[in-house]
């Protein structure tokens, strides 16, 4: 293949050049651990300053409320057991059907340790119901746990109105904030979150590295033990390098994010467009609801994901789908499924996540290449015939 | 991401005889939308030559990379066969003329080798077989039955619900039914195992080589995910079924040639020969 055209960054980003040049003197020449008293590694310690303060502006927040953590799913992780662990009375936790697998995963684990979780319905544009998460929060409840954006659909949900709702019952909230950040602008002066959960790789930084949001005063225990790395909150010896990454690559997202909402949403929905004016019997998913300005989820009747995706996949063109066969699990993904995806389209589900490091000519590239693939395989089909 | 090889590839991106004809002589209709995975398949019969003959075979397919190529794969193989023939191929004939396929794919085979089998009993004009106790839905999600669990487990020696999973899809879904999946694959191998059984050694030859096979064969398989099992002794032929990762391996012929036959000849009767049955 000669040419890539990469549109699965909701998987996982490029890591920006800027942000590579800043990272590589932290391999082979500045190696020391910020931990030593020697100013060889201890000056290490300022470098991981300078990111943290890089981050806490990205996000509105204070340096000493911002932990560095493995990844992601580590930061969920921290969140949510910090919450059971400081409220050990309370045995009960609220979420979303569409979290991302770090957070089911996890509540689903805790359920088998006796935990109660209540997890919030969408609706068909996947949207949550206030209502239902008014009603759902208890004085039982330890912890809320609800993303902000979601992976697949790109569906947002209303973060300040979730804070409003939980905090008017004085419960702690998590928001997984992965997709979000970098994309969307984020003032933690303003949203009343307690923990929120961001990961470098999905904001053109390095993978293996993620951080978790503390709002000062929360009550707080740590996940990782033994060590007295980010001030006693998270034990282990610094990612160096990435978390200098993602400081860089934080800083880049300040700068960028106009670009999201105008020239990457702009790309987006034309793409949206000419998909839906060239092929017939397509539907876009959470096409009624706020939606990240990158993602585009998209069934086509008739087809399945998997056999669009591999044929894309001939062109270098790199998509994702929800389709029951991508994944080994012989289902459609949880999230179409919530969103009751009629089954003819359900099976012929994408998901197309752009950057801004994506061109014009990319997009052009899928409106010639995409359409003929989707009308070939719906030639192949027994279904959509008269 | 998948391990397609590149005949699957080439089935995938260049599927022969996709379409429909018009006029069949048979249909098969196999798997619907809610599995995932469907197969229409057309076929026209010619008996000019006295024979009952496949002379155009076409299908349509909603499915995955595999689905496509292993519905193009069982075509190729199907044309021009008699209808005789075409009753006799499995699954693994499929998954062996493309070259193999991931394990949790081998169930879009086990489809190419159904429809197949509808069609012909639709061109025969069989009547759907009355249902019997094995016909009860296992698999919910899937809408699988008993019969095609026990089929599954019994003509590929599947031996976990996993392996099941990857056949049938049953218990692919929520998962509800791994216990009866478990359950019917337990039945089924004490079935065979009753039927093992009625193999008395004659002498102490037979006797010799069931131990060596069972001692010294079967274990040595086993380390690399593989087995086999004893399924008959006619005079020097020794009939085996492969099991496990064996059945797959591209490498079979040269495993029962160069170390099951080999050793035997070696450590029992110089004169044997192994034959791999079903």
């Amino acid at each position: 293949m000669d040419r890539i055209v990469y549109l699965d960054n909701n998987a996982t980003t490029a890591v920006a050049p800027e942000v590579f040049e800043e990272m590589q003197p932290y391999f082979s020449e500045l190696y020391g651990n910020p931990s030593s008293l020697h100013s060889f590694g201890g000056n290490i310690a300022h470098k991981i300053e300078e990111a943290r303060a890089r981050l806490a502006a990205l996000l509105g927040a204070d340096e000493d409320e911002i932990i560095f953590t493995g990844c992601g799913t580590e930061s969920d992780a921290t969140a949510i057991h910090s919450a059971l662990t400081t409220f050990p009375d309370k045995r009960h936790i609220v979420t979303s059907v569409v979290e991302h697998p770090a957070v089911l995963g996890l509540c689903e684990h805790l359920e088998g340790a006796g935990y109660q979780v209540t997890y919030l319905s969408i609706d068909e544009q996947g949207r949550l119901d206030l209502g239902e998460l008014a009603e759902a929060v208890t004085d039982d409840t330890a912890i809320v746990s609800i993303m902000h954006a979601n992976n697949e659909s790109g569906v947002v949900f209303p973060l300040d109105d979730i804070a409003q709702i939980v905090k008017e019952r004085g419960c702690l909230l998590h928001t997984d904030a992965v997709q979000s950040v970098g994309k969307l602008p984020l003032d933690m002066t303003d949203t009343p979150v307690d923990f929120l959960s961001l990961s470098g790789h999905k904001l053109h930084g390095p993978k293996g590295v993620g951080a978790l949001f503390v709002r000062r005063g929360t009550a707080y225990a740590p996940l990782l033990l033994g060590g007295h790395q980010e001030d006693n909150r998270r034990a282990g010896t610094e990612n160096v390098a990435s978390i200098v990454g993602l400081g860089k690559a934080a800083q880049l997202a300040a700068q960028n994010m106009e670009q999201e909402q105008t020239r990457v949403r702009a790309m987006r929905d034309r793409l949206q467009e000419e998909l839906l004016a060239r092929c017939p019997d397509t539907i876009v998913n959470g096409a009624d609801s706020p939606r990240l300005p990158n993602t585009l989820n998209i069934s086509f009747g008739y087809i399945e994901g998997e056999s669009i995706t591999l044929m894309l996949d001939e062109l270098g063109i790199c998509v994702s789908t929800g389709s029951a066969c991508s994944s080994g699990s012989l289902e459609v993904s949880h999230v179409i499924q919530r969103m009751k995806v009629p089954e003819m389209f359900a099976h012929g589900s994408i998901r197309i996540s752009l950057s801004r490091y994506n061109t014009e000519q990319e997009i052009d590239y899928v409106i010639e290449q995409l359409p003929p693939i989707v009308a070939r395989l719906r030639q192949m089909s027994p279904y959509g015939r008269e | 991401m998948w391990d397609y090889n590149d005949k699957v590839k080439d089935h995938f991106l260049n599927p022969r005889n996709v379409g429909e004809i018009e006029n069949p002589d048979g249909v098969g209709d196999v798997g619907n939308l809610r599995c995932g995975d469907a197969l229409k398949l057309y076929i026209k019969v010619d008996k000019s030559d006295g024979e009952e003959r496949i002379s155009d075979i076409k299908f349509q397919t909603f499915g995955c990379a595999s689905a496509i190529a292993a519905a193009s794969a069982m075509t190729e193989i199907a044309k021009g066969m008699t209808l005789d023939e075409v009753a006799q191929i499995t699954n693994q004939d499929i998954v062996e003329y493309l070259g193999g396929l991931p394990a949790a794919k081998i169930h879009c085979s086990v489809m190419g080798a159904e429809a197949l089998h509808a069609a012909i009993a639709d061109y025969r004009g069989e009547e759907p077989q009355a249902p019997s106790a094995d016909d009860n839905i296992i698999c919910e999600c899937f809408e699988i039955t008993e019969k095609q669990i026990r089929d599954a487990v019994f003509r590929n020696n599947l031996t976990t619900a996993e392996q099941v999973t990857n056949y049938t899809k049953a218990g692919g879904a929520c998962g509800q039914c791994i216990p009866e999946i478990e359950r019917i694959i337990g039945e089924v191998l004490t079935e065979k195992a009753a039927m093992r059984c009625d193999i008395v050694p004659e002498n102490e030859r037979d006797a010799r080589i069931r131990q060596v096979l069972a001692e010294e064969i079967a274990p040595e398989l086993g380390v690399h995910g593989g087995g086999l099992q004893l399924v008959a002794i006619e005079g020097d032929k020794v009939i085996v079924v492969m099991q496990g990762a064996c059945q797959m391996c591209a490498n079979l012929q040269t495993t029962v040639n160069d170390f099951v036959e080999k050793k035997l000849r070696e450590q029992v009767d110089e004169n044997i020969v192994v034959e791999v049955g079903g």
